[in-house]
């Protein structure tokens, strides 16, 4: 604590007037109150005059709806879905598409804008203004005008189904996606799995012991071998005891599309482009706002240490920087998460298309499908904020900083 | 007396009191003001605030969905009226602005009906999936815009069809360089839809119905749905018939474009009002109504002031000359002659926006009068 104090003597009464009334006495408590018993009665004032309203026109409510059938199709579903299937299936469907494509986006979106936000203080003047012009240009045109250029300035170039690009007959790019050779599980495939799964846990805990030498001892352990051992070797080795885990089926032309084979749709990679690229304009400038706040001396500290500029980098400025980038980087991928919002443009079936959208239009049930749709983003939301406090708790941590 | 930074309601210099050691830099919202500014606050913010929000109570809880439409549109001095985002021949703003179409005429033969005026309305463009819950919330009056009438959009939607101003099916445009026929030749086919139109349930049942596969592309507005068709992205574009001859005219070579001979469901399209309001229900439903009986009758926006003068009980009676059939309905006398005199009757408003007077082209077929081998029959008025 920055000045040393007395603490305050323990005091219920004062102390519960400040908490609800500020310095302004007993008057404040009441308005306070008031203020509370208003809002409420507003709240309920609402509610009510929704219900009535709704009643007297006779609007269907409640939520019955989601256990009736929805009978329209959706063009990219993670889990098995067909016409018949309820809108709560709709809605897990839907629900499904966005958090892909913010995953992916935001992924995407992170690795662009670190890129673009080093590009941008490189000493390299060519790259520098490339990575400059990059985020002028990208943040100051509206996201549903790129989304709509890459879907359909995109599309346009890309021959049909017939004509399509191919690569060894493998892998196809038309307008109708991109279509790649479907693996197909053997029954070697889940002891190889096992087998990689048990490499991993050999390589976090030769990982962990090393840190350790390193820390307790200052020993430096070469690792590398066991690594590559565990994580390639050991399920090579049940591969070729066992047989190949996986074969592919290549996609075949029939008709109107290719049959087999995985697809991914236009709508997707449209959407996941638009969005990552967008994003990542402001995540360059969090990126170069955070770097910039790490003092210059910092950086001549760790060389003057005999540090490598990599390693100084990473060790020293990177985690530093990331207290200040962390939380607008949050911001971002919130952005990001609420904009996939905007899928419905390009036809991608996110939640808010298929749910708030389509099957809104089809029940009428305005009031229960937005606030179980808000309420999703909402979660949505909270959960990733949360994650990105978890992570920059644990970055402070590393800092020895709280 | 201290200065008060006006931004935090702190003293400028900060004074060391009993409690002051602010816990690295974070400020305590509101703990600390400066009386003089607390004043500031209470003063102008909270009575802001407390307006605002009283206003806002007033607003949601006076806002009941009562009978009262007719009175609303009166006050407002003119009818707010639910479109489509640009459909020639239904509903589209033309090169000067003005909103033209088979769907526009009906909300200005109401307008003309209520103010003899078929220019007060405000048209409202919305896209399919919005359209209901603008009717259900009272932003529009009326809801014309080629809205297939069925069971549950007339009754767990709370809303009452008024009638049928074009009686339609659903059909498919393809490509003719795709040398397809027929819809039966679709399987595997990738199909661009609107979202939350009756087509996109429709077509799960024709695929399903038929065994076929398909993949279904949905999209927000016509223009999206249009483009990605356009740019191959589907094999076909299902939707309405009329809305596919009306969508063809703005492809690059409409000619290019077929649509396919089959029509896979009935799309009855006609004017929407919310339920709760009769009065109103019976003014939009009679204006349609009047409009059918006009052409039966031969009355047309050329000659309706002459047959004010005819000797015909029944054009009397219809024209209010004799009677008070307007007045029952809330309106006046001359209701009809308002609306002829406006728009014209039901076959002038078919031909001059989507028979063979517009770029349209499309014939009366089933929207021909019930006596014409049509099925277009309305009620008389008596
Ligand atoms: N009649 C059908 C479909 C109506 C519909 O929205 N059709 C589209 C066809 S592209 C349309 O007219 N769109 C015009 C627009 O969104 O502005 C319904 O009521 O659900």
């Amino acid at each position: 604590m920055a000045i040393g104090s007395r603490p305050p003597p323990p005091q219920f009464w004062p102390k519960l007037r400040r908490v609800l009334g500020g310095q302004t006495g007993w008057g404040g408590v009441l308005g306070q109150l008031v203020l509370v018993a208003f809002v409420v009665w507003l709240g309920y004032e609402i509610v009510a005059n929704a219900r009535a309203n709704m009643q007297a026109q006779r609007i269907a409510s409640g939520f019955g709806f989601l256990s009736q059938t929805a009978g329209f199709g959706v063009s990219q579903a993670l889990i098995p879905y067909s016409e018949s299937d309820s809108y709560t299936r709709v809605f897990v469907v839907g629900l499904l598409n966005t958090l892909l494509v913010s995953a992916i986006g935001v992924a995407l979106a992170t690795v662009i804008g670190f890129a673009i936000g080093l590009g941008r203080l490189s000493p390299n003047w060519l790259l520098a203004r490339l990575a400059g012009a990059y985020v002028e240009i990208v943040r100051n045109l509206p996201l549903l005008f790129q989304l709509l250029f890459w879907y359909l300035a995109v599309l346009a170039t890309l021959p049909n189904p017939r004509q399509s690009i191919t690569l060894l007959g493998w892998v196809f790019l038309n307008n109708r996606g991109f279509v790649v050779a479907e693996p197909v599980a053997h029954a070697s495939f889940w002891p190889v799995a096992l087998a990689l799964g048990i490499g991993v846990g050999i390589a976090f805990a030769a990982h962990a012991l090393a840190r350790k030498a390193l820390f307790d001892n200052g020993r430096v352990l070469r690792i590398w071998p066991v690594v590559l051992g565990s994580l390639v070797g050991l399920p090579l080795v049940v591969a070729l005891a066992l047989g190949a885990p996986l074969s592919f089926e290549a996609p075949v032309l029939k008709g109107f599309n290719f049959v087999g084979g995985l697809r991914i749709i236009p709508e997707f990679v449209a959407l996941t482009l638009a969005l990552s690229i967008y994003t990542a304009a402001f995540i360059a400038e969090i990126v170069r706002a955070g770097i910039l706040a790490v003092n210059r001396g910092q950086m001549e500290a760790g060389s003057s240490l005999g540090l490598s500029c990599g390693a100084t980098l990473r060790l020293i400025v990177v985690p530093q920087a990331l207290r200040v980038i962390l939380p607008p980087l949050t911001n971002q991928y919130l952005n990001l998460t609420k904009n996939s919002s905007l899928a419905v443009a390009v036809g991608y079936p996110d939640l808010f298309s298929v749910f708030a959208g389509t099957t809104l239009s089809q029940t009428g049930q305005a009031v229960e499908i937005i606030v179980i749709t808000m309420g999703v983003y909402l979660l949505i939301s909270l959960i990733t904020s949360a994650a990105m406090s978890f992570y920059g708790w644990r970055v402070g941590m590393g800092l020895g900083a709280t | 007396m201290v200065a008060v930074n006006p931004l935090t309601c702190l003293p400028h210099h900060p004074v060391m009191r009993g409690t002051v050691d602010l816990p690295r830099g974070r400020i305590r919202p509101g703990a600390r003001g400066h009386p003089q500014c607390r004043v500031i606050l209470k003063g102008c913010v909270m009575k802001r605030l407390l307006v605002a929000m009283l206003a806002f109570v007033a607003a949601t809880v006076s806002q009941s969905a009562g009978a009262q439409t007719l009175k609303t549109v009166k006050d407002r001095g003119s009818l707010s009226c639910g479109v489509s985002q640009g459909l020639p021949g239904f509903s589209a703003p033309d090169d000067k602005g003005n909103w033209t179409g088979l769907d526009v005429d009906v909300c200005r033969a109401v307008a003309a009906a209520i103010f003899d005026d078929p220019t007060k309305v405000k048209f409202v463009p919305l896209s399919a999936k919005d359209r209901f819950t603008a009717l259900q919330s009272g932003e529009i009056d009326v809801l014309s815009r080629n809205t297939t009438w069925t069971s549950s959009r007339d009754t767990s939607l709370g809303l009452n069809f008024t009638g049928v101003n074009y009686y339609d099916g659903q059909g498919f445009l393809v490509r003719k360089s795709l040398k397809v026929n027929s819809a039966l030749e679709l399987n595997g086919a990738s199909v661009c839809v609107q979202t939350g139109t009756t087509n996109e349930q429709n077509l799960a049942d024709y695929f399903k119905s038929n065994n076929m596969r398909y993949e279904v592309i949905a999209f927000a507005s016509a223009d999206e749905t249009v483009k990605a068709y356009e740019s191959g992205r589907c094999d076909a574009f299902t939707s309405d018939v009329s809305q596919l001859y009306s969508e063809r005219l703005k492809l690059a070579a409409p000619s290019d474009h077929a649509v396919l001979p089959e029509v896979i469901s009935k799309e009855p399209l006609g004017p929407v009002v919310r339920h709760g309001d009769d009065q109103w229900f019976d003014i939009v439903k009679w204006t349609l109504f009047a409009m059918i009986d006009a052409e039966e009758l031969d009355i047309t926006q050329k000659n309706v002031e002459s047959k004010l003068r005819t000797d015909n009980p029944e054009i009397k009676r219809v024209l209010g000359s004799d009677g008070n059939l307007g007045e029952q309905l809330g309106l006046t006398k001359d209701w009809v002659v308002r609306i002829v005199r406006g728009v014209g009757n039901y076959g002038e408003s078919f031909d001059r926006n989507v028979g063979p007077g517009s770029k349209l082209g499309i014939s009366r077929g089933l929207n021909r009068l019930w006596n014409q081998g049509g099925v277009q029959y309305a009620p008389p008025i008596r």
